[in-house]
């Protein structure tokens, strides 16, 4: 074989053709952290869709009295309105799903469309947008979030597009050190000397290449997605009327779920936020492992997921 | 080799002052940027007439071109002048706010962050060691957890546990009157004990999983397996070869990670009401105080960039082979 074609990260060339949703089916199947994680993300999926099918009560009805404890016929109890807590879990994991998914996307889009154009037209170009890249890499995503979302004001648009817009940094890097070792593959060269334009090149051979590795990272950026949307709900900064998981910890805190004991209101949605991030998790870097063997050991495959603190913004790595 | 050292320090620096600039820029150009007309939102009159309108604007600035506009909020920056806070205790400065919330929240989040440190190097190193043994798995995944947590969900539970054993609210006790010196120290420390503990438990996951994955590539090293044939027992490698390796890339990344202990803070600080500069922000997020959250921007970014210029300075007096 080629040696260029067994560069980390990349699909390696196989002599049989396969599908491109081969790769990721088979890291489901063949590992077990991916199964689970998929697992996980599934069950959240399905509860979310079939919310209104699932939850044995509404979302906004009162069936019983402030902060009534957990019962055979309410599980969790009830929150500070009188509503039943497991239904509010089954509708906040749409909110908290949807903003997660749509601001992970917005996120990976953007970092893929200046990770692609820095790494294939390299140069100035190049350094101009990963010096813009590492600027915001610097500058903590949290708080900018914070102060942009309480100018634009409550509403879950602008927090899909407030934690999007912040997310792509490290998608960026990514993508663009990936695309630079496509574009120096072989064929890609072949298909350039036959006269194929930029567009066809980048969607036609340089994009499949790294779709896996897109697609991992999408995973791993809604799990961040959705802890930030906790943090921004927590905040007041979240549309005040709509169900989330963040939004019901922040309920829960400013309406003295403490003080009256009821751990119920609190306690659930947390773990709920843990559990669907650490699906995403599981996933992403299963899927990362998958195609990078080296990073299983090497510290970089920590630089990929990030929630709190964030580190690997430092001396570059890749 | 030690010109390249120098130019890689000044590099660095200089990347520091330009982000700083970016920031100043960024926080220039969002509020700027803010829905509605700043003379309306600051009069808070709302049939003003346009000579009152005309009048705020000259007074404040806002009839000048942007550029000018942007020239005087630098050099005022520079004077430390932030402007004044529209809610807390009826225009105090900005800068003498953030500098006595800051002062709170410094010891606050160090202990947090400290401890935090020690557990999760005990933890990354332990894991490490005994790879795919049960005490990897559960510590490993325990991290994981801990990495998955809402920051604020973690609070409030530390809350919910140790409500009644320590004090969980503010920074002093509001009923004890006339405390000496000391007793007003201890009292402030007491009162520190669940915000730190909330902070090491933030943070100490991503620590043992750093540890534990630049262990296992040190562990891999020639070195090591050099080392091991010469005999040493396997604490032994593990100890004085292993981990102090390791501790190189753990050194930078905890560094690093330090600037973003910030966003916690603010998460913290609003369930404790412990009045630093996180729960500064909470309030002006809160009351829509622009002035404050402009300058908690500022403040929490700069702490940010600053601990990114140390940790760049701190690789290269811990690896020389910067300079190759």
């Amino acid at each position: 074989m080629n040696p260029v074609s067994v560069e980390p990260g990349v699909v390696p060339d196989l002599d049989r053709p396969r599908r491109r949703g081969g790769l990721l089916w088979d890291v489901v199947r063949k590992r077990k952290a991916a199964a689970v994680g998929a697992g996980m993300i599934l069950v959240f999926l399905i509860l979310a869709v079939f919310a209104p099918v699932l939850a044995p009560y509404g979302p906004r009805t009162q069936v019983g009295p402030v902060y009534g404890s957990p019962s055979s016929s309410h599980w969790l109890g009830l929150d500070d309105g009188g509503i039943d807590m497991v239904s509010l879990l089954f509708y906040g994991a749409r909110v908290s799903m949807i903003v997660g998914a749509a601001a992970g996307l917005v996120a990976t889009f953007i970092g893929g469309i200046i990770g692609i154009t820095a790494g294939y037209a390299g140069g100035r170009t190049d350094g101009v947008l990963m010096r813009i890249t590492d600027y915001f890499l610097v500058i903590p995503d949290l708080v900018l979030m914070i102060v942009i979302a309480s100018i634009w004001g409550p509403a879950l648009s602008h927090i899909i597009l407030v934690i999007g817009i912040l997310l792509w940094t490290g998608t960026a890097r990514i993508i663009r050190s990936q695309v630079k070792s496509v574009r120096e593959r072989a064929y890609v060269k072949r298909a350039r000397s036959l006269g194929a334009g930029h567009f066809r090149i980048v969607f036609r051979h340089v994009l499949p290449q790294i779709a896996p590795l897109l697609i991992a990272n999408v995973v791993l950026t809604v799990a961040i997605a959705i802890f930030d949307e906790t943090a921004l709900a927590f905040l007041g900064l979240s549309d005040p009327t709509a169900i989330s998981w963040g939004s019901i910890i922040e309920h829960g805190f400013i309406r003295q779920a403490v003080t009256a004991g009821a751990w119920w209101a609190i306690v659930p949605p947390g773990i709920c936020v843990a559990l669907l991030i650490m699906g995403c998790y599981l996933l992403g870097q299963a899927i990362e492992d998958a195609l990078n063997p080296r990073l299983k050991v090497a510290h970089l495959s920590i630089k990929t997921f990030r929630l709190r603190s964030l580190a690997g913004k430092g001396p570059e790595v890749s | 080799m030690a010109v390249r050292r120098t130019d890689y320090i000044l590099k660095r620096i200089l990347f520091a002052v330009m982000t700083v600039f970016v920031a100043i820029t960024i926080n220039f150009v969002l509020f700027r940027m803010m829905p509605g007309d700043a003379i309306s939102n600051l009069s808070r009159v709302p049939h003003a007439t346009p000579a009152l309108r005309a009048e705020l604007a000259k007074e404040f600035g806002l009839d000048k071109p942007m550029w000018q506009q942007y020239l005087i909020y630098l050099q005022q920056l520079v004077h430390l002048n932030m402007g004044v806070s529209w809610v807390e205790q009826q225009g105090q400065p900005v800068w003498q706010l953030l500098r006595n919330r800051l002062a709170n929240t410094i010891p606050m989040a160090a202990l947090g962050t400290s401890v935090a440190i020690v557990i999760g190097i005990a933890s990354g190193v332990v894991s490490a060691w005994r790879r795919n043994s049960a005490a990897d798995y559960v510590s490993t995944n325990v991290a994981i957890a801990f990495y998955a947590f809402p920051t604020q969900w973690l609070a409030l539970m530390v809350l919910i546990i140790f409500a009644g054993v320590l004090p969980s609210y503010g920074m002093h006790d509001v009923f004890s009157m006339q405390m000496g010196r000391w007793q007003s120290y201890l009292d402030a420390f007491k009162h520190m004990l669940l915000p730190s503990l909330t902070f090491a438990l933030t943070l100490f996951g991503e620590y043992t999983l750093i540890v534990r994955s630049s262990m296992l590539e040190t562990l891999g090293e020639d070195y090591v397996l050099t080392a091991r044939a010469k005999g040493l027992s396997s604490w032994g490698v593990v100890r004085g070869h292993a981990t102090r390796n390791a501790m190189l890339p753990t050194t930078t990344l905890i560094a690093l990670s330090l600037g973003y202990i910030v966003a916690g803070a603010i998460l913290i600080e609003a369930v404790f009401s412990w009045p630093g500069i996180g729960m500064l922000t909470y309030s002006a997020v809160i009351h829509q105080d622009y002035p404050v959250l402009q300058g908690c921007f500022l403040v929490l970014t700069m702490s940010v960039i600053f601990f990114n210029l140390l940790a760049d300075l701190l690789y290269v007096k811990l690896d020389p082979r910067i300079n190759e």
